[in-house]
């Protein structure tokens, strides 16, 4: 009986520190770290941010937390990359019974789909849109759209912020084409270990190739990892490429394999924690290019 | 012809010698340590421990970050702990071994998660920690090589109580206290062999070269020593063509070993000297020829 009423007491102290705190900035959830970066630019003081897969996190295995849950409930806006990044998402926002805003922020985005569709299953649009710039723009438009839409008061602060990021944006789009023009054009071939820069690759004109797909969740197969080795020794590609978010081991054997040189880390799904190369979606694309300059430039 | 389809793939890709010696390592490794896991009924014990290994891996974590080492050896810890602490159970209380060890690897795995959750990071540590047939380094190689070589020795020094234990455990308690020790020192093999495995080539590889030859071997000899012998062959085999499969037909290398090993499971199932299907259902014939 006692213990009956103790759990009973215990339980209504829990319900009532529940949502508490900052009822003054408009509550919004992005899916992941890169996002929710682009959403501190615009949204700056007057928005919290929280993420859900935070730095160096790999979305394509994430599974939400009950905390997440309940932070997705108390959101107001609920920002996701889409393009079928966040294949467990749907779930969440049911389970979770919120009522927030759920905005697509790739929006407008002209999907594209795998270079290697002639591969079975291999045939799905890719969701790393924000690797090239000019997304990254269309993006930040999507976010202060809604942010507007959830928040009227403060639409000329979210349009000012909107209009001053897209400037450093265009910036940023100038320096990598500036630099990726100082590579010789035979060289802009690079291996990486998941494909997640097939909008980079567009952008940009530099040849990206994976062995593991565009999923960091597939397992390679021997002939994925034998034909990328014959890719190598035919093109003479000068570089591969570790990742953030993937094991490095795979692409590390196949760099020693065919005697390439390691070009060193690229950042694809998330950015690092404050101390790392890439804490912001600027860094993180400044980063990427000066890595590839580096290695290819020579 | 041959050559080209069979022997080519291995000359001219380092990483198929690689994937191919891990396999072999493997396969004379858990082989045996699979044979007497089977015949003491704990063969779930591979995914078990592919769960209880988890605490371990996120203290690894905790300390050192995403470092493979740290959370191996972690993981080992863990998985070890669970292990002889289940043996324990079993050998003193009324409980059986195989809902002892579900017991402990349930809270181990409790544990962990809570453990990465303090953390608040969305890591997902196993999947990074899980290695693949494919991504063989030198490191890994040495690792995999020296627990095999370790696994034959120890097994070969507790042969005698082992092999008694598995066919008649209250004889062996009359006559010789060795039975604990022995069965403890298997425990150890075991979890080794496994997160070695997991750490080396994942856990489907890892836990399905230990069973599945084991599984095979038993529709074949009644002998244990035979039973290892085939089991360890089975692997091999599995490895060898599993290996090819994924090579020619871009199936992911470890899927397409274990399936190679399924499919000489069905096969004995079905045609199995001792115990298989078709002299289960057709004994006369068998006993007029």
């Amino acid at each position: 009986m006692i213990a009956g009423r103790v759990a009973l007491i215990l339980l209504a102290a829990l319900v009532a520190t529940g949502p508490a705190a900052a009822q003054d900035k408009i509550r919004t959830i992005a899916s992941f770290s890169i996002l929710g970066d682009l959403v501190k630019n615009v949204g700056g003081d007057r928005v919290e941010v929280a993420t859900l897969i935070g730095p160096n996190g790999n979305a394509h295995v994430y599974e939400p937390s009950p905390a997440d849950s309940r932070r997705v409930a108390d959101a107001t806006v609920v920002f996701v990359n889409g393009l079928g990044f966040e294949g467990w998402l749907g779930r969440l926002v049911r389970a979770s019974g919120t009522r927030a805003e759920i905005v697509v922020a790739s929006t407008g985005v002209s999907p594209r789909s795998s270079a290697s569709a002639t591969r079975l299953g291999d045939d799905k649009t890719d969701p790393h849109a924000w690797q090239s710039v000019a997304n990254a723009k269309r993006y930040v438009s999507n976010i202060r759209d809604a942010l507007i839409k959830a928040d009227p008061a403060g639409a000329g602060v979210y349009k000012a912020n909107a209009t001053a990021y897209q400037a450093r944006l265009d910036a940023l789009d100038r320096e990598v084409r500036d630099v990726v023009a100082g590579i010789a054009p035979a060289r802009r071939r690079v291996i990486t270990s998941h494909n997640a820069f097939g909008y980079f690759q567009d952008a940009y004109g530099v040849a990206f190739s994976a062995p593991q797909g565009m999923s960091s969740e597939a397992e390679a197969s021997a002939q994925d990892v034998a034909r990328i080795i014959a890719q190598i020794r035919n093109e003479r590609i000068s570089a591969v490429f570790l990742e953030n978010v993937t094991d490095a081991r795979l692409v590390t054997l196949i760099a020693r394999e065919t005697g390439t040189r390691i070009g060193g880390t690229l950042y694809s799904d998330a950015l690092t924690d404050a101390k790392g190369a890439a804490p912001s979606y600027i860094d993180l694309i400044r980063h990427n290019v000066r890595q590839l300059a580096a290695a290819l430039g020579s | 012809m041959l050559y080209d389809s069979v022997i080519a793939p291995f000359v001219e890709f380092e990483f198929m010698r690689r994937a191919f010696i891990g396999t072999l390592a493997l396969a004379i490794g858990a082989g045996p340590v699979g044979v007497f896991l089977m015949l003491r009924r704990m063969s779930l014990m591979g995914d078990a421990m592919s769960h209880a290994i988890l605490p371990g891996a996120a203290i690894g974590f905790l300390l050192s970050g995403l470092s493979l080492f740290a959370m191996t050896a972690g993981g080992l810890i863990a998985g070890f702990v669970v292990a002889v602490l289940a043996g324990l159970v079993a050998r003193t209380t009324e409980l059986k071994e195989d809902a002892s060890l579900a017991a402990f690897f349930l809270l181990s795995l409790a544990l962990g998660v809570t453990i990465v959750s303090l953390r608040g990071s969305n890591v997902d540590l196993l999947h990074f920690l899980f290695g693949s047939v494919l991504a063989l380094d030198n490191p890994t190689l040495i690792l995999i090589t020296a627990i095999t070589s370790l696994s034959l020795v120890v097994l070969a020094l507790i042969w005698r109580p082992l092999v008694l234990e598995c066919v008649d455990p209250s004889f062996l308690r009359s006559v010789s206290r060795a039975g604990a020790p022995a069965h403890i020192a298997f425990l150890a093999l075991v979890v080794m062999n496994l997160v070695g495995g997991f750490h080396a080539l994942g856990t489907l590889l890892a836990v399905g070269l230990m069973m599945l030859p084991a599984a095979v071997a038993r529709f074949w000899a009644r002998d244990i020593t035979a039973m290892i012998v085939i089991a360890v062959a089975t692997g091999i085999v599995s490895g060898f063509a599993g290996l090819l499969l994924s090579f020619h037909a871009g199936v992911p290398a470890g899927p397409a070993i274990i399936l190679t090993a399924g499919v000489l499971y069905v096969g004995s199932v079905i045609f199995g000297r001792v115990g298989g299907l078709v002299r289960h259902l057709l004994p006369r014939r068998h006993l007029e020829a």
